[in-house]
């Protein structure tokens, strides 16, 4: 899953552009100049072809993903016994019964929680900087620059520095924070939203830098005032940048887990203990199959959470220019 | 409906002046074209007026009121893009209404405040707007599904739903191809002539200047040239540059002498014959003086016994008329002429011209003399 990454998005992205404009198909294809052809026959040859084109990366994903997945449903099914001295086939049971145990509901609700803080604060922020750096002015770029500094700095780099800004004694923001099992998740959330903070502007800046000016300009005429001109005009024209990084946050924050591991190592008494950290605990011979079964779990959450994502708001968004 | 002053307006980017001390008045009800190459001003001049930029110097008034600090959407103008500027994410509906949805209007009467309009109201000139311009059948549509020639009616009909004090236009129609723009041009003066409001019209090309204006004011390098009717700047034009602007192929020029010692009066000796003075002219010109003589392709006639020797370089027939290429002396001289000329390329031709269509400027400050 993490290696699909962005680039999956980008392509998914893209598919969903043309399900949006099947609805105009038809109208275009009267002026002559439809976007998707019909569906046409391909000559053996052109099928040998693409076969031989793909071949090598269906081989790199089959090796290297496909595969390995095959063996992670498959570790699942087997139990292990005398602290993984052998393993038992125990079928789906161990599925049945890990994915309903209050350990995997845990995490998931940790990990659910750490997408809800970070999310749409790193959405807003985005929009936030983006919009007020977005401006012809003398020296913008060095605004631009800072603000998108964020995107080149490591996780652990980032991690550490809020580890020692969060400290209750040594700290800039002296709180008790990391041991209070209601507000960790809440430090941590916080060094996630500043790390994301760069590839949110960044992502929202190119957005907005491909809205034409004189369609804002014709906005201004018209009598749109700021916020309605951010809310009308700019928001709808820039929502496929806004749902491509909306996704690309959400799944970051499900798999985030270097921030976890160093500010708070899962705790205070486990209260940040999300599914991948869970499934890093687990990664052990005694436990190697309920890390799997945690390991699935978590791909179909991020399936569908991801889906869902792609289904209700693809209609809100407007890829025509 | 209102007026449109500039007075003596200026506008500085950093060092360089886009517009340099601007006279001019455009009249209520008005179709003016602000004509002239790119980089002339007219595009930054029709954006000050809309409030786009902000002026450097001088008064900009639309009716008696000066707006240089009013803000463009209190302006009560409206503006066709070149790109159009549609909102993709609406449609052609939205897009007419969306001026009426967030902007108030005096419809009570000049005295009532200014309110926002019913729903009633604005499907009323929405669907006046759309049968205006033919836009009936395409308003639940999104503009990636338009035409580009259908995309500019939605963009007029948004201009000119709220019924503004004037239109304002920057170069519509050069994203269409040649024939609808043909078309177009004529949709427009018709449009205007039933909504009868102030048009400002940006753009480079003289056929639309030519076609569409009451008046063509005639800009270059920031400074305006000449304000006239399409009639007055092409019979008339004020300078060497509105002379060569207007007119395809334009004026031909050529640096001469006056010669006062001819039997037929007063004539330029353009190096390779005379050409004959305008009448009312001649008395004003001394013996040597130099002057740029002017005269229009068409006013050129190819004839055996003609004064002046024109060295012929090139014939384009063009169906109903034929272009003679080739120079008298050393200026580049064009014949035009209807029908198929009996010239050859590399021949010598002799040409002669009415006085009366002959203009004459001055070299120095390239006014046109009078």
């Amino acid at each position: 899953m993490s290696d699909a990454g962005p680039g999956a998005l980008v392509s998914s992205v893209d598919t969903g552009n043309n399900a949006g404009a099947a609805g105009l198909v038809a109208e275009e294809r009267l002026q002559g100049r439809g976007r998707r052809r019909s569906r046409q026959r391909y000559s053996a040859r052109e099928v040998g072809l693409a076969a031989l084109l793909l071949a090598p990366s269906i081989a790199v994903f089959v090796a290297f993903a496909y595969r390995p997945f095959l063996n992670l449903l498959n570790w699942g099914t087997f139990e292990s016994r005398r602290n993984g001295a052998y393993f038992v086939d125990v079928g789906l049971s161990q599925y049945r019964e890990q994915l309903t145990g209050s350990d995997f509901r845990d995490g998931l609700w940790h990990s659910v929680q750490f997408v809800l803080y970070t999310v749409p604060a790193g959405l807003a922020l985005g929009v936030l900087l983006a919009v007020s750096a977005h401006r012809r002015l003398r020296g913008i770029k060095v605004f631009q620059a800072i603000f998108s500094s964020t995107l080149a700095s490591s996780v652990a780099v980032t991690s550490v520095i809020f580890f020692y800004l969060f400290n209750p004694v040594v700290g800039l923001i002296a709180t008790d924070w990391l041991n209070d099992p209601d507000r960790a998740m809440i430090a941590v959330s916080i060094s996630s939203i500043w790390q994301n903070m760069g590839l949110s502007f960044v992502i929202v800046l190119a957005g907005l830098q491909a809205v034409p000016d004189e369609v804002m300009e014709a906005a201004l005429l018209d009598g749109y005032g700021a916020v309605r001109r951010l809310l009308r005009i700019t928001l709808p024209l820039i929502s496929p940048v806004l749902l491509f990084l909306l996704v690309v946050l959400v799944i970051f924050g499900l798999q985030a887990f270097a921030q976890i591991d160093i500010i708070t190592r899962g705790g205070p008494v486990g209260a940040t203990e999300t599914l991948v950290f869970k499934i890093n605990r687990l990664n052990r011979p005694d436990n190697i199959g309920i890390g799997a079964v945690y390991s699935v779990g978590l791909f179909f959450v991020t399936l569908i959470v991801t889906t869902l994502q792609f289904v209700i708001l693809e209609r809100r968004v407007h890829y025509a220019r | 409906m209102a007026s449109l002053t500039f007075d003596s307006v200026t506008k500085r980017f950093d060092d360089v002046v886009a517009v340099d001390a601007l006279d001019l008045t455009i009249m209520d009800g008005e179709f003016m074209v602000l004509l002239g190459p790119s980089g002339c001003g007219k595009t930054t001049a029709l954006r000050m007026i809309a409030g786009l930029e902000d002026i450097t110097d001088g008064k900009l008034l639309i009716g008696d009121e000066v707006v240089n600090d009013v803000d463009p959407a209190k302006r009560d103008v409206s503006m066709v893009f070149q790109s159009y500027a549609l909102y993709p994410h609406m449609t052609v509906r939205r897009n007419i209404e969306s001026p009426l949805l967030v902007r108030r209007y005096r419809v009570d009467g000049p005295d009532e405040p200014a309110r926002k309009l019913t729903r009633a109201e604005r499907t009323e000139r929405v669907e006046e707007a759309a049968r205006v311009l033919g836009l009936g059948e395409l308003l639940a549509r999104k503009p990636a599904a338009l035409s580009g020639g259908q995309r500019q009616r939605v963009a007029l009909a948004r201009a000119f739903v709220g019924r503004p004090k004037a239109f304002l236009m920057d170069e519509p129609l050069s994203n269409l191809d040649a024939k609808l723009r043909a078309a177009t041009r004529l949709e427009l003066v018709d449009l205007h002539r039933r909504v009868e409001t102030t048009v400002v019209y940006v753009t480079h090309d003289q056929v639309e200047a030519m076609t569409m204006a009451d008046r063509i004011a005639i800009l270059s390098a920031g400074r305006l040239q000449q304000v006239g009717t399409p009639q007055q700047v092409y019979e008339a034009p004020a300078n060497l540059f509105v002379a060569q602007f207007i007119g395809t192929p334009p004026m031909n020029t050529m640096p001469g002498t006056v010669r006062t010692d001819g039997e037929a009066g007063p004539a330029v000796d353009v190096g390779a014959g005379r050409v004959p003075v305008p009448p009312g002219l001649a008395a004003h010109l001394g013996e040597g003086q130099p002057v740029v003589v002017g005269v229009r392709p068409e006013h050129l006639v190819l004839a055996p016994d003609g004064p002046i020797e024109h060295r012929v370089r090139a014939v384009e027939w063009l169906g109903h008329e034929c272009l003679v290429f080739g120079s008298v002396g050393p200026s580049p001289v064009v014949v035009r002429q209807t029908g198929m000329a009996s010239v050859d390329a590399g021949s010598t031709a002799r040409v002669t011209c009415d006085p009366a269509q002959v203009h004459l400027f001055n070299p120095d400050t390239t006014e046109r003399l009078t």
